[in-house]
C-alpha cells in the first residue's frame, strides 16, 4: 500500500512496499496521469494493474491510496479523510502550502496514523497527542541547542 | 494550481519565514527553513523541466559538499536531510545522503534523530545494505528511557527493518509489550506484525503474547493486534476458531458504543475496528456452521445500527454484507444483506454504485437471482460514462454468463475491449472472453469469430495459453466427428478470407494460429487447392512485419501442405528465398523443407494428414547413434562432456566463482515449454511417425495439461478425451525396424542389458520429473504412475538393439536429424555420447544384478516374450514394462499411451542433460511368504512421485491357480492404491502374477508395517489365504529436492517448524564430506551447497513436502538443523539422519 498526494507535482509520497526508484517514478507518473484525466463526477476508485486506487481531491491536492482488491474502498476513502482532518487540526486549517513547507511534519503525522501500511491509531486525539509530545520534547531541546550553537558561533 | 502557489509565493515572500501556522516552532528554525523555502520557491517559480533539473542538481551538489564536510553540525545536517528528502521526492537521486541520514539517526538529539529516522524510512528499502548500520541505533533507542526515542525506534522498526536482524531486537520489542504506556505497547504490537509479515517463523513463539495484546485494556493496542490476527486467520482460519467468541464480544461492545468517545468517527464508533472485526469474522465463519452461528446476532446488530448517515457507515455496511455472504448462510440475514445491496446499487452516489456492483459481483456466485432484481440498473451501468463502472459491470456479467446470454455479454465485453488502451485490462478481458467463448459458445461460426476478435485485439499481449488452448481444442475435437469437421472447415475458411483482406495487420500470435490451422486442416476444403493456401502463406512470409518466430510457424505450415500439393513452384521459390535467410532458425526450417521436398515418399510418411493428435514417440537416448559413438570412441575421440560440465571445468580453471545453481537452472531453463522454435531441440528424437507433432512442439506450442472445456452443451466435465482418439499403427519404416528387432529379441541374453538399461532410463525419468515438478505435474504423475512410460521404454529398447545389431542409421534417422537446427544437433549428439557412456558403465555394474533378478523368472517369462513379437506388428511400441516383468496386453497400453507422448518427449529431452544417475531406484527382491503352492516376493520401486510396491506371486511348478487376489490392509499413515491394468489374468502353472500398489504418505512416521494378505484358489477348489507384511521406513518416501542455494535460503526462512540436533563425532572436521555423502546416499538428501564447514541439504517427502537441513561442523560434532513446512517431519528426519550417520 502506498500513499501520496499531489497536484501534478508530488507533495508527499510514502511507499509501504519495497520498490526500486525507477519503478516508483514510473508508477507515480502513470497514476498522476490517470487520476488527473478523470472527471470530477466519476467515482473515486479505479483499477490499476491488480490493485485498486482510491483517490480523493481536497482543494488543490489529490490524495491517492493503492489497496488490494479485497480491501474496503470506502474505508480507505475515510482513511484519507481522517488524515486530512489530522493535518487540518495540527496545522489549523491546513492548506497546500503547509504541506509543501512542512512536509516532514506531514510525514510524522502520517507515521503516527498509519504504520507499515495499516491503520495504527484511529483516535484523532491520541495521534495528535503523540505528535505534540514529540514536538514538545523537540522544542525544548531545540531551544537549548539553538542557544548553544549561537554561543559557539 | 501551480500558478496559484506561484502567485502566493511571490506575493508573500516572507510568509514561511515568519509565521508557520500551527505548532511549528518557527523562530528557531527560520534560517534553515528559509533555505528549504528558498528551494521550494525556486522550484515552483521555474517553468521548464530543464531549469528545474539544473536548479536541483546545483542544490544537490551544494548539499553533497555540506554533508560530507566534517565541520557540518548535526543541526545543519538535519536541514540538509529535509532538503534531500525534497529532492528525492522530485525524482532526483540523492543517494549520497543515505549514509548521513543513518548517521543523523545515530548521533543526533531528539529532533535530529527524528528527521534522521524519517529520512531513512523514506530513502531506504527493506533490503538495502545500509540498513544494517541502523540496527545498533535501533537497539540503543529501544533501551532508552526516553519515551519519544523508544517510539521513534519502534516506528522505524515497523516500517523497514532487515529481516536477518530481527533476532537482535526481538527480545527488546517483546519486553515493550508489557510497557506501561499504551502507545509503546501499540507500536510494539505493530512492529511484531511487521515481523510476522516478513518472517513469520521468527515470531511464532510469541503467539501467546498476541492474545494478551488482544485483551489489552487500551483500545489502540487491541486494534493493533487485530492486524496480526487478520493476517494469521487468513493463513489458517481453523487455528483460531476458539477466538470467535472474543471477536464477537469485542464487536458487540464496539457496535454498542462502549468505547471511549474519541474513537468515534463522525459519530460512528471506531469504524476501522468494526471493519477489521467483520473481516476476521467472515474468514472464521467461512463454511463453518457452528462458528457462524455465534456471529449471526452481532452481524444483525451491525446491519441495524449502521444508520445511513455518512460514507463510513456504508463502508461498514459493505463489509457486513460481505461477511454475511462469506459465512455459513442464514436466510434472514441474507435477505437483509440483499436489501442493503439494493441501497448501494440504487444510490445516486457513484462511489456507492460502484461498491454495489462489486458486492453484487461477489454475491451472484451464491445467488444469481439477485442480479435479476437489479437488471435495469446493471443495464444502465453498462453505458455509464465512467469506464470504471462499466468495467465492474462487465465483471459482474462475466460471473453470470451462461449458454443463453453468452453472445450478448461477450459482445459487450468486446466493445469495451476495443475502447481500452491499457495493457493490463486487455490481457485480463481477453482471457475472460476466451474462457467464456470456450465454455458457452452457441455455434462454430460464433466461436471462431469471437476467437478471431480475441486474437486480433489481444494479439501479442494476451496469455499464451489462450492460443494453445484454442489449437488444442481444434486438434482434439470433441465427441461429434462432423461437428469437429465443421469447426475446422469454418476456421480455415475464415482465416483464408482474413488473409485475403488487403493491408490488414494481424498480431504475430494470431498469424501463428492461422498458419497452424491452415497447415493442418486446409485439406478439408474441397474448393481450395493446397497450392493456393501455400501461395497465401508465402505472401505472408515475404512481408516485413512478420517476426522470425511466426516465419517458423509459416514454414512449418507450408511443409505440412507440400505433400498434398500437386505442383510446387511456390515451395521451390520459398526454398530459394529462405535457404539464404540470415535467421538460423528460419534457414533451418527451410532446409528441412528442402530435404523433405526432394523425397516425396518420406515426406508423405512423415507428414500424414490430420494426425496432429497422434503420439510423438521419442528416442531420448539417441541410441541409433550408438554405433557411431562406439566407432568414434574406438578411433580415439574424446568422450563427450555435457555443456554445463565443460563450463564448470572452465570456470574452475579460471578460478572464478560459479554463481550458477549447479546444473539445475541449465537444464530446466531450456524446457519451460514456451520458447522460440530455435530454443527447443527436439530434433533427432522424433522417430518417424509423427513428426507433425514434433513440428508443433518445435514451434513452442504448449498443449499438455490443458483441460478441454468446450463442448456442445457448454462446460464439459473433464473426461478422457484421449480414449476416443484413433490410434493407428506407426508408419512402415519404424514398424519394420521394430519387428526385426523383436525377432532378435527372443533370447535371454539380450534381455539382461535391456533390463539394466530400462532401469537407467527410469532413473533419468525420475530426475527429469523432479526437474519438471510444477511444470506439468499433472501429466507427469500420469506418466510415472501408469503404464504410460511403457511405450517410451520399449522404443528405447528396440533402438538399442537396432544399434547393437549394427544397423546403420536409416533414412528415417536422416530425415529426423534434419528436422532441427544444426547447432542443436551437434550439441545433443555430444550430450548423448556421454549419456551413452554413462549407461555403458551402468550396464556393466548392473549386469549381475539384472541377470540375477531375471533368473527365477526367466522360465515363466519366456512364453510371454514370445508373444511379444506377435504383437509387435499391431502396436509396435506399446508394451513391455520397464522391468520386463509385467507385460501388458496391448489394448490397455494403447489406450493410455497417447496421453503420455508429448510429456515423454519433454522428459526424454530433459533426461539427456542428467548425468548423476547413480541413485538406485529399486530395492532387492525379498520373499515375504510362501507355502507349498506359491511364493510371494516383493520389492520397492522408489518412483519419483510415490513408492511403488510390487508383489509378485509365483506359482510353484505343478500347481495351477484359478485366481489370486491381493488385499492390502489400510494403514494409518499412508494410503495405498492399486495400479490398474498391471496384472496378467493368466496364472498357469509356474507363472507369476504381479500386483503393483502406489503408496503415498499422509503423515510423517519413522517406521511402519504394511501388511496384507494374498488369497488364491487352486484348481481343486481349495481356497487358501496367506498373510504377509512389509516394513516401510520414512526413507522410502524421501526424495532429493533439487534446488538452488538461493531458493534454499528463501525456503529456509519461510518454514516454521524446526528441530536441532547434535551428533557427537570423533573427528568432526573431517566428517562433513563423509556425513554429507552418507546423507545423500542413505537418506536421499540432495546436497544443495557446501560452504566451509557448513552444508545445505534438501529433500522432499512425497508427494511434495519440502524439508531442509543445515548442518554445521563444530568442535565436538555435527549440528543438524532441520526445517520444514510440515510439523512432524523434522523430528522424523532428524531421527533417520542420526541413524544414518551413526550407522556409517
Amino acid at each position: 500500500m502506498l500513499l501520496f498526494s499531489r497536484q501534478g507535482k508530488l507533495r508527499l509520497q510514502k511507499w509501504y512496499v519495497p520498490l526500486s526508484d525507477k519503478e516508483k517514478k514510473k508508477i507515480t507518473r502513470e497514476l498522476v496521469q490517470t487520476v488527473l484525466a478523470r472527471k470530477p463526477k466519476m467515482c473515486s476508485f479505479l483499477e490499476w494493474r491488480d490493485l485498486k486506487i482510491v483517490y480523493k481531491r481536497y482543494a488543490s491536492l489529490y490524495f491517492c491510496c493503492a489497496i488490494e482488491d479485497q480491501d474496503n474502498e470506502l474505508i480507505t476513502l475515510e482513511i484519507i479523510h481522517r488524515y486530512v482532518e489530522l493535518l487540518d487540526k495540527y496545522f489549523g486549517s491546513v492548506c497546500e502550502l503547509d504541506i509543501i513547507f512542512n512536509f516532514e511534519k506531514a510525514y510524522f503525522i502520517l507515521d503516527e496514523f498509519l504504520l507499515g501500511g495499516e491503520v495504527q491509531e484511529t483516535s484523532k486525539k491520541n495521534v495528535l497527542k503523540a505528535i505534540e509530545q514529540a514536538d514538545l520534547l523537540q522544542e525544548s531541546q531545540n531551544e537549548e541547542w539553538g542557544g548553544l550553537s549561537e554561543d559557539i558561533l | 494550481m501551480s500558478d496559484i502557489v506561484e502567485r502566493t509565493l511571490t506575493a508573500l515572500p516572507g510568509l514561511f519565514l515568519q509565521g508557520q501556522p500551527g505548532g511549528g516552532p518557527a523562530a528557531a528554525k527560520a534560517p534553515f527553513s528559509s533555505r528549504l523555502g528558498g528551494l521550494v520557491r525556486g522550484v515552483t517559480a521555474l517553468t521548464s523541466k530543464h531549469e528545474e533539473e539544473k536548479l536541483i542538481q546545483q542544490e544537490l551538489s551544494s548539499l553533497k559538499a555540506t554533508v560530507s564536510a566534517p565541520t557540518t553540525t548535526l543541526k545543519t545536517m538535519k536541514e540538509c536531510m529535509v532538503r534531500l528528502i525534497y529532492c528525492e521526492m522530485l525524482g532526483y537521486d540523492a543517494s549520497f545522503g543515505y549514509i548521513h541520514a543513518i548517521k543523523l539517526a545515530q548521533q543526533g538529539n531528539l529532533l535530529e534523530k527524528r528527521v534522521g529516522y524519517l529520512a531513512v524510512s523514506l530513502f531506504l528499502h527493506e533490503s538495502h545494505e545500509l540498513l544494517l548500520l541502523l540496527v545498533n541505533t535501533v537497539v540503543k533507542d529501544l533501551q532508552s528511557t526516553n519515551l519519544v526515542e523508544v517510539c521513534m525506534a519502534l516506528t522505524i522498526v515497523s516500517q523497514i527493518f532487515p529481516r536477518e536482524m530481527i533476532p537482535a531486537v526481538l527480545p527488546l520489542i517483546e519486553d515493550k509489550l508489557q510497557h506501561s504506556k499504551e502507545i509503546i505497547r501499540r507500536k510494539a504490537v505493530l512492529a511484531l506484525y511487521k515481523f510476522h509479515l516478513i518472517a513469520p517463523n521468527q515470531v511464532q513463539h510469541i503467539h501467546v503474547k498476541f492474545r494478551k495484546a488482544l485483551c489489552d485494556r487500551d483500545v489502540g493496542v487491541m486494534a493493533a493486534s487485530l492486524h496480526i490476527y487478520l493476517r494469521m486467520i487468513k493463513e489458517n482460519s481453523s487455528g483460531y476458531k476458539d477466538l470467535t467468541g472474543s471477536f464477537v464480544t469485542i464487536l458487540k461492545q464496539v457496535v454498542g458504543g462502549k468505547l471511549p468517545v474519541d474513537f468515534n468517527y463522525h459519530n460512528v464508533p471506531a469504524p476501522w475496528l468494526q471493519i477489521q472485526l467483520l473481516r476476521i469474522l467472515g474468514l472464521l465463519g467461512k463454511d463453518d456452521q457452528r462458528t457462524s452461528e455465534l456471529m449471526y446476532d452481532v452481524l444483525d446488530e451491525s446491519l441495524r445500527r449502521a444508520e445511513l448517515s455518512h460514507n463510513v457507515t456504508y463502508a461498514i455496511l459493505f463489509e457486513c454484507v460481505h461477511t454475511i455472504y462469506s459465512v455459513y448462510p442464514k436466510s434472514e440475514l441474507l435477505e437483509k444483506a440483499a436489501k442493503c445491496i439494493g441501497k448501494f446499487v440504487l444510490s445516486p452516489k457513484i462511489n456507492l454504485k460502484y461498491l454495489g456492483l462489486k458486492a453484487l459481483t461477489y454475491v451472484v456466485q451464491r445467488d444469481p437471482t439477485l442480479a435479476l432484481q437489479h437488471q435495469m440498473t446493471i443495464i444502465e451501468c453498462l453505458d455509464h460514462p465512467d469506464p470504471i463502472i462499466k468495467r465492474e459491470t462487465l465483471e459482474l456479467l462475466y460471473r453470470i454468463t451462461n449458454s443463453q446470454n453468452v453472445t450478448v455479454i461477450v459482445q459487450k465485453m468486446l466493445e469495451y475491449l476495443h475502447q481500452s488502451k491499457e495493457e493490463y485490462i486487455i490481457v485480463n478481458l481477453v482471457g475472460k472472453i476466451a474462457e467464456l467463448a470456450e465454455k458457452y459458445a452457441p455455434d462454430n461460426a460464433w466461436f471462431i469469430q469471437t476467437m478471431n476478435a480475441v486474437f486480433s485485439v489481444g494479439g501479442d499481449v494476451m496469455h499464451p495459453d489462450i492460443s494453445s488452448n484454442f489449437l488444442r481444442l481444434l486438434a482434439e475435437g470433441f465427441d461429434d466427428e462432423t461437428e469437429d469437421r465443421q469447426l475446422r472447415v469454418y476456421a480455415v475458411q475464415s482465416y483464408l478470407s482474413l488473409l485475403d483482406v488487403e493491408n490488414a495487420f494481424y498480431p504475430q500470435r494470431f498469424l501463428q494460429v492461422m498458419s497452424w490451422v491452415l497447415g493442418e486442416y486446409s485439406y478439408l476444403l474441397d474448393n481450395e487447392k493446397p497450392e493456393e493456401v501455400i501461395n497465401r502463406l508465402f505472401k505472408l512470409l515475404m512481408s516485413d512485419s512478420i517476426s522470425s518466430e511466426t516465419k517458423a510457424w509459416l514454414i512449418a505450415a507450408v511443409t505440412k501442405l507440400t505433400p498434398q500439393a500437386q505442383t510446387s513452384s511456390t515451395v521451390e521459390r520459398l526454398i530459394q528465398e529462405f535457404t539464404v535467410s540470415l535467421d538460423t532458425c528460419v534457414r533451418q526450417h527451410t532446409f528441412e523443407l528442402k530435404h523433405l521436398h526432394e523425397n516425396v515418399e518420406v515426406m508423405k510418411n512423415l507428414l500424414p494428414v490430420n494426425k496432429s493428435c497422434e503420439d510423438l514417440v521419442v528416442d531420448a537416448s539417441l541410441s541409433f547413434l550408438d554405433g557411431y559413438v562406439a566407432e568414434r570412441l574406438s578411433q580415439g575421440a574424446a568422450p563427450y562432456k555435457p555443456h554445463h560440465q565443460r563450463q564448470e571445468e572452465k570456470l574452475s580453471q579460471e578460478k572464478v566463482l560459479n554463481f550458477e545453481p549447479y546444473g539445475l537452472s541449465f537444464s530446466s531453463s531450456g524446457f519451460t515449454g514456451r520458447q522460440s522454435p530455435a530454443g527447443i531441440s527436439l530434433g533427432s528424437d522424433i522417430s518417424g511417425n509423427s513428426a507433425e507433432t514434433g513440428l508443433k512442439e518445435t514451434n513452442s506450442l504448449k498443449l499438455e495439461g490443458v483441460k478441454k472445456l468446450w463442448g456442445k452443451e457448454g462446460y464439459l466435465p473433464k473426461k478422457e478425451s484421449k480414449a476416443g482418439e484413433e490410434m493407428e499403427a506407426s508408419p512402415a519404416p519404424l514398424e519394420n525396424a521394430v519387428s526385426e528387432n523383436m525377432d532378435q529379441a527372443g533370447t535371454r541374453r539380450d534381455q539382461a542389458p535391456v533390463l539394466a538399461q530400462s532401469k537407467e532410463e527410469k532413473e533419468k525419468q525420475l530426475l527429469a520429473s523432479s526437474l519438471f515438478v510444477g511444470l506439468g505435474s499433472e501429466s507427469q504423475i500420469n506418466l510415472l504412475g501408469k503404464a504410460d512410460n511403457v511405450s517410451h521404454k520399449f522404443r528405447r529398447k528396440s533402438k538399442v538393439k537396432e544399434a547393437k545389431s549394427g544397423e546403420a542409421a536409416s533414412a528415417r534417422d536422416l530425415t529426423c536429424s534434419s528436422l532441427h537446427s544444426p547447432s542443436h544437433v551437434a550439441h545433443e549428439e555430444n550430450d548423448y555420447l556421454t549419456a551413452l557412456q554413462d549407461r555403458g558403465s551402468a550396464e556393466a555394474e548392473e549386469f549381475p544384478l539384472g541377470s540375477e533378478l531375471l533368473d527365477p523368472e526367466s522360465v515363466s517369462e519366456l512364453p510371454v516374450v514370445g508373444k511379444l513379437s506377435d504383437c509387435a506388428l499391431s502396436a509396435p511400441s506399446l508394451f513391455a514394462d520397464s522391468d520386463m516383468e509385467v507385460f501388458h496386453p496391448p489394448s490397455s497400453a494403447a489406450a493410455s499411451a497417447s496421453a503420455a507422448a508429448p510429456v515423454t518427449a519433454e522428459i526424454a529431452l530433459a533426461s539427456s542433460f542428467l548425468e548423476e544417475t547413480t541413485e538406485d531406484v529399486r530395492s532387492g527382491r525379498v520373499e515375504v511368504c510362501s507355502d507349498e503352492t506359491v511364493t510371494m516376493s516383493s520389492y520397492k520401486l522408489w518412483k519419483d512421485d510415490c513408492l511403488l510396491m510390487v508383489w509378485s506371486v509365483a506359482t510353484k511348478s505343478g500347481s495351477e491357480l484359478k485366481s489370486a487376489n491381493l488385499d492390502i490392509f489400510p494403514a494409518e499413515n499412508f494410503k495405498t492404491s492399486e495400479q490398474p491394468g498391471c496384472c496378467l489374468p493368466a496364472a498357469e502353472a509356474g507363472s507369476t502374477k504381479t500386483f503393483q500398489y502406489r503408496l503415498q504418505v499422509e503423515r510423517p512416521f519413522t517406521e511402519e508395517t504394511l501388511s496384507g494378505s494374498v488369497s488364491y484358489q487352486r484348481v481343486d477348489t481349495h481356497a487358501v489365504q496367506l498373510e504377509f507384511s512389509v516394513n516401510l521406513s520414512l526413507l522410502d518416501f524421501i526424495r532429493p529436492l533439487k534446488i538452488s542455494t538461493e531458493d534454499f535460503g528463501k525456503l529456509w526462512l519461510s518454514f516454521a517448524n524446526d528441530v536441532k540436533q547434535n551428533i557427537k563425532m570423533s573427528e568432526p572436521q573431517a566428517a562433513l564430506p563423509s556425513a554429507l555423502k552418507t546423507l545423500q546416499e542413505k537418506v536421499r538428501l540432495h546436497v544443495v551447497d557446501v560452504r566451509g564447514n557448513e552444508g545445505l541439504l534438501a529433500c522432499r517427502l512425497l508427494p511434495s513436502t519440502p524439508s531442509l537441513l543445515h548442518c554445521r561442523v563444530h568442535a565436538d560434532g555435527l549440528a543438524l538443523w532441520f526445517r520444514s513446512s510440515c510439523p512432524a517431519l523434522p523430528d522424523c528426519l532428524s531421527y533417520q539422519c542420526q541413524k544414518a550417520i551413526e550407522g556409517s
